[in-house]
């Protein structure tokens, strides 16, 4: 456990649902301090659980997934049954409990189990609810069930990677799951100053289409504007020339791009190619966009036998933005994220060692931390119904005789 | 959510996105521009309504002056200053905690202002490169590829966002300001999902996949992800699992009902069906007469079909698709804003909906220059400070 001070400190968030969407906005609230609960049942664990490797030796089991705690650390877990009487009340003393509610269940379910924002908002006015879901929570399509990696080609993600003549490709994941999450993270935040504030608390409607569509935002601008129509192009750009990724030694790429006269002269000297700027054809970002292919035959065989790190190096000494193409492995080791500690070891009760991601930001007074790793499935239910929620031993043996923790 | 909170944002393009979030919450943010550039691009435009515009140069005396009084008077600041360039070295955090320890100073960068490579520079192209993101897209084996629509620089300040309202949370609770230090790379792997933990428990490094999804089968067995349609692809997988099957199941019934012909699908058993243990050999049969029933059928068409049937699966869309979306116009997504010039611009309203309503965006080009005057007012410039200013540096604005 962390001891320097922490922003979100006496902050109480607990989370309905599974999988990445909802979860990983808790996550981020709880690297900051918040207490976090992460709300399953034996009948219903986290899909994340058992449905997504990777596990540790490749087993599968409830608390062996690096996937479900990769989005789930610094949290408290708890099982609750609310399909049994004793579950529901229990989860609503939860909810009672709470400054902020998440879920990501399908529309309408929350409110079915007598957990929507209009019942609960009785007890606990201040609440702030995030429902967090595909297509929001209205609308014609609204209960389209729907995996996040798919809907990263509804909103124009997929079709915009590959080459022009080839087809779309896939992003690793659900890409837009993670943008919905760190947007819904502002969102939440904004509304717990206002219900600080003011004492009133609101519910938040998240799709997670419109928030990937603001990744987007420039491009359907360009659209309803001016008729343009955004295609994938390869690693080609509309301004800068070179752009793009050239294989190296040892199977590493390195990226690079030229955005000025300038620069591109910097990059042939850089690279010992001084006929390079006097080409012709490659005099003017015009004629270096014209030619692009001639252009990047050329780079290819002159970087085919350089080291990527080494070229990066060189060419951001000349000014020129290059660096390598990270892979999985790689981020383990580049100097970057290792200054800022973006990955921090925890030990897990089954996984054992575990790396955790910190969000992308680092804040000089409150810095936040990986808290404790993810909770084995009801890990917590003690300390989460006993010490915050303080309910006796007997209450808490009549909740367990109800089989309200199952 | 944010009424009263006063933004002073001063940055390029990587930190655009974290002032419309604010805004989008309800901060009033101050975009500053120097005068005379052109602020009519897209992207500009797209990330930058909802916020007041206000010219100003932060290279001259008088307008840096002038900045950083309001700075003096912000709660939170967003700029995306190089590390250690001497021209922005007014900018430094230390120094302008002295000037207001409320103020939550946001500082985005491609890689963070600490470490060996805080100076490097970096486009898009290199942040996603260097956050993991291209190693994951492309065809196995060939080059690594970004996202045509740049995200880099969304990423960090969908992130930037998030930690100033962390910071200012802190504030509200008693505490003072801070420096909140983005890196864009940093804020990219998240978009990862959970590829490094296979590295990091398994030491396995997973890699891209082209439009193909692998590593499902036992058999080593490819399964299609995207699909040739009528106007263009449609992104549909085979999967397990009981949402799976019951997508599969639909599908088929739909095919049925349009009268083509199953092929071997008219006799085999979808739920007996494991993708798990499926080899190449039967995948190929069972996607052939998939292959055929989309090459029939419209993007639209298989959207409005599939939801109908409760099956997974969306369309592959392009910006034409998505502009014409009703469950976006069901919804009130578009916002349009009247233009000085006549006529309508169309945005993205705000991402949000809170209680049952989706704020209203506003025009900074519409409030632009005449504006300006009420914006130094609130940052508390006398009438005669504004006109000076405004002499200066205002005049030209169009």
């Amino acid at each position: 456990m962390s001891t320097a001070p922490q922003a979100l400190e006496g902050v109480k968030v607990v989370e309905f649902g599974g999988y990445a969407a909802g979860p990983h906005i808790g996550k981020m609230l709880g690297n900051y301090g918040a207490r976090v609960v992460h709300v399953e049942s034996h009948g219903r664990p986290d899909g994340f659980r058992l449905e997504y490797p990777p596990y540790k030796d490749g087993i599968a089991g409830l608390n062996r997934g690096g996937c479900f705690a990769l989005f789930n650390d610094s949290k408290y877990g708890v099982t609750v049954d609310v399909k049994k009487p004793a579950g529901l009340a229990l989860a609503r003393r939860l909810v009672d409990w709470a400054d902020v509610v998440i879920e990501n269940m399908r529309p309408g379910v929350m409110a079915r189990i007598g957990l929507g924002y209009e019942e609960v908002s009785k007890t606990n006015p201040r609440l702030v609810m995030l429902s967090t879901c595909n297509m929001g929570q209205t609308g014609p399509r609204a209960h389209t069930p729907g995996f996040g990696s798919q809907l990263s080609s509804l909103a124009g993600f997929c079709g915009a990677i590959g080459e022009p003549d080839g087809p779309p490709m896939l992003l690793y994941g659900p890409y837009i799951d993670f943008i919905a999450s760190v947007m819904g993270c502002s969102a939440v935040l904004a509304a717990l100053d206002e219900s600080r504030r003011t004492g009133k608390g609101v519910l938040i409607d998240i799709s997670q289409y419109e928030c990937g569509l603001h990744f987007m935002a420039g491009a359907l601008l360009a659209y309803h504007r001016d008729g343009m129509i955004a295609e994938r192009n390869g690693n080609r750009d509309a301004e800068a020339a070179p752009h793009g990724a050239y294989q190296c030694r040892q199977e590493s790429w390195l990226a690079l791009s030229c955005w000025s006269d300038a620069e591109f002269s910097a990059l042939a000297a850089a690279l010992d190619f001084p006929d390079l700027a006097e080409d012709p054809r490659f005099a003017s970002i015009e004629g270096r966009r014209g030619n692009a292919l001639a252009l990047d035959e050329i780079l290819a065989k002159t970087l085919r036998d350089r080291d990527a790190d080494e070229t990066a190096e060189t060419l951001q000494e000349a000014g020129v933005g290059a660096y390598r193409v990270n892979t999985i492995a790689d981020l383990f080791s580049d100097p970057q994220l290792a200054e800022r500690r973006s990955w921090r070891r925890r030990e897990h009760a089954e996984i054992g060692d575990q790396a955790y991601l910190m969000p992308g930001f680092d804040l000089s007074a409150t810095p936040g931390d990986i808290a404790h790793a993810a909770p084995v499935l009801g890990g917590d239910n003690d300390v989460v119904f006993k010490d915050f929620l303080r309910l006796s031993e007997e209450e808490f043996d009549a909740y367990a005789a109800k089989e309200a923790f199952n | 959510m944010l009424a009263g909170y006063k933004v002073v944002d001063l940055s390029g393009q990587l930190g655009w996105l974290a002032g419309r979030i604010l805004a989008d919450l309800g901060a009033d943010v101050i975009k500053i521009e120097p005068p005379g550039t052109d602020l009519d691009g897209a992207e500009w435009r797209a990330l930058n309504v909802n916020k007041r515009l206000l010219r100003l140069d932060p290279a001259s005396p008088a307008g840096r002056q002038a900045i950083e009084r309001m700075i003096a008077g912000a709660d939170i600041l967003i700029e995306t200053a190089r590390s250690g360039d001497p021209d922005d070295d007014w900018l430094a955090p230390e120094r302008l905690s002295a000037v207001n320890s409320r103020l939550i100073h946001v500082s985005i960068t491609p890689f963070g202002r600490h470490g060996p490579r805080a100076r490097w520079r970096g486009s898009d192209l290199e942040i996603m490169a260097a956050g993991g993101a291209m190693a994951l897209a492309g065809n196995p084996g060939g080059a690594p590829l970004r996202i045509s629509v740049p995200q880099a620089s969304s990423w960090a300040g969908a992130h930037a966002a998030s930690g100033a309202l962390v910071a200012l949370s802190h504030r509200s609770a008693g505490g003072n300001g801070q420096h909140v230090d983005v890196s864009a790379q940093a804020s990219v792997v998240v978009a990862l999902a959970h590829a490094p933990t296979f590295f990091d428990i398994l030491g396995e490094t997973p890699s891209r996949a082209g439009s193909h999804i692998t590593g499902r089968s036992v058999h080593g067995a490819m399964y299609r992800a995207f699909w040739r349609c009528k106007d263009g692809y449609i992104n549909f997988v085979i999967y397990g699992g009981p949402a799976g099957r019951r997508t599969n199941k639909a599908l088929v019934a739909w095919m049925a009902e349009k009268g083509l012909d199953l092929g071997p699908l008219a006799d085999f058993d979808l739920d007996d069906f494991d993708p798990k243990l499926a080899t190449q050999d039967e995948v190929d049969r069972i996607e052939a007469p998939l292959a055929a029933f989309f090459e029939s059928i419209t993007k639209f068409e298989f959207l409005e079909g599939a939801c109908a049937r409760e099956m997974l699966g969306y369309p592959v869309s392009t910006v034409d698709d998505i502009a014409a979306d009703p469950q976006l116009e069901a919804r009130e997504f578009w916002q349009d804003l009247a233009m000085p010039g006549g006529g309508d611009e169309r945005h993205c309203g705000p991402f949000y909906i809170a209680g049952e309503e989706r704020p209203a965006i506003r025009n900074p080009a519409a409030d632009g220059s005449g504006d300006a005057a009420n914006i130094l007012r609130d940052f508390g410039f006398s009438n005669e400070e504004i006109t000076t200013l405004l002499g200066d540096n205002m005049m030209d604005v169009a």
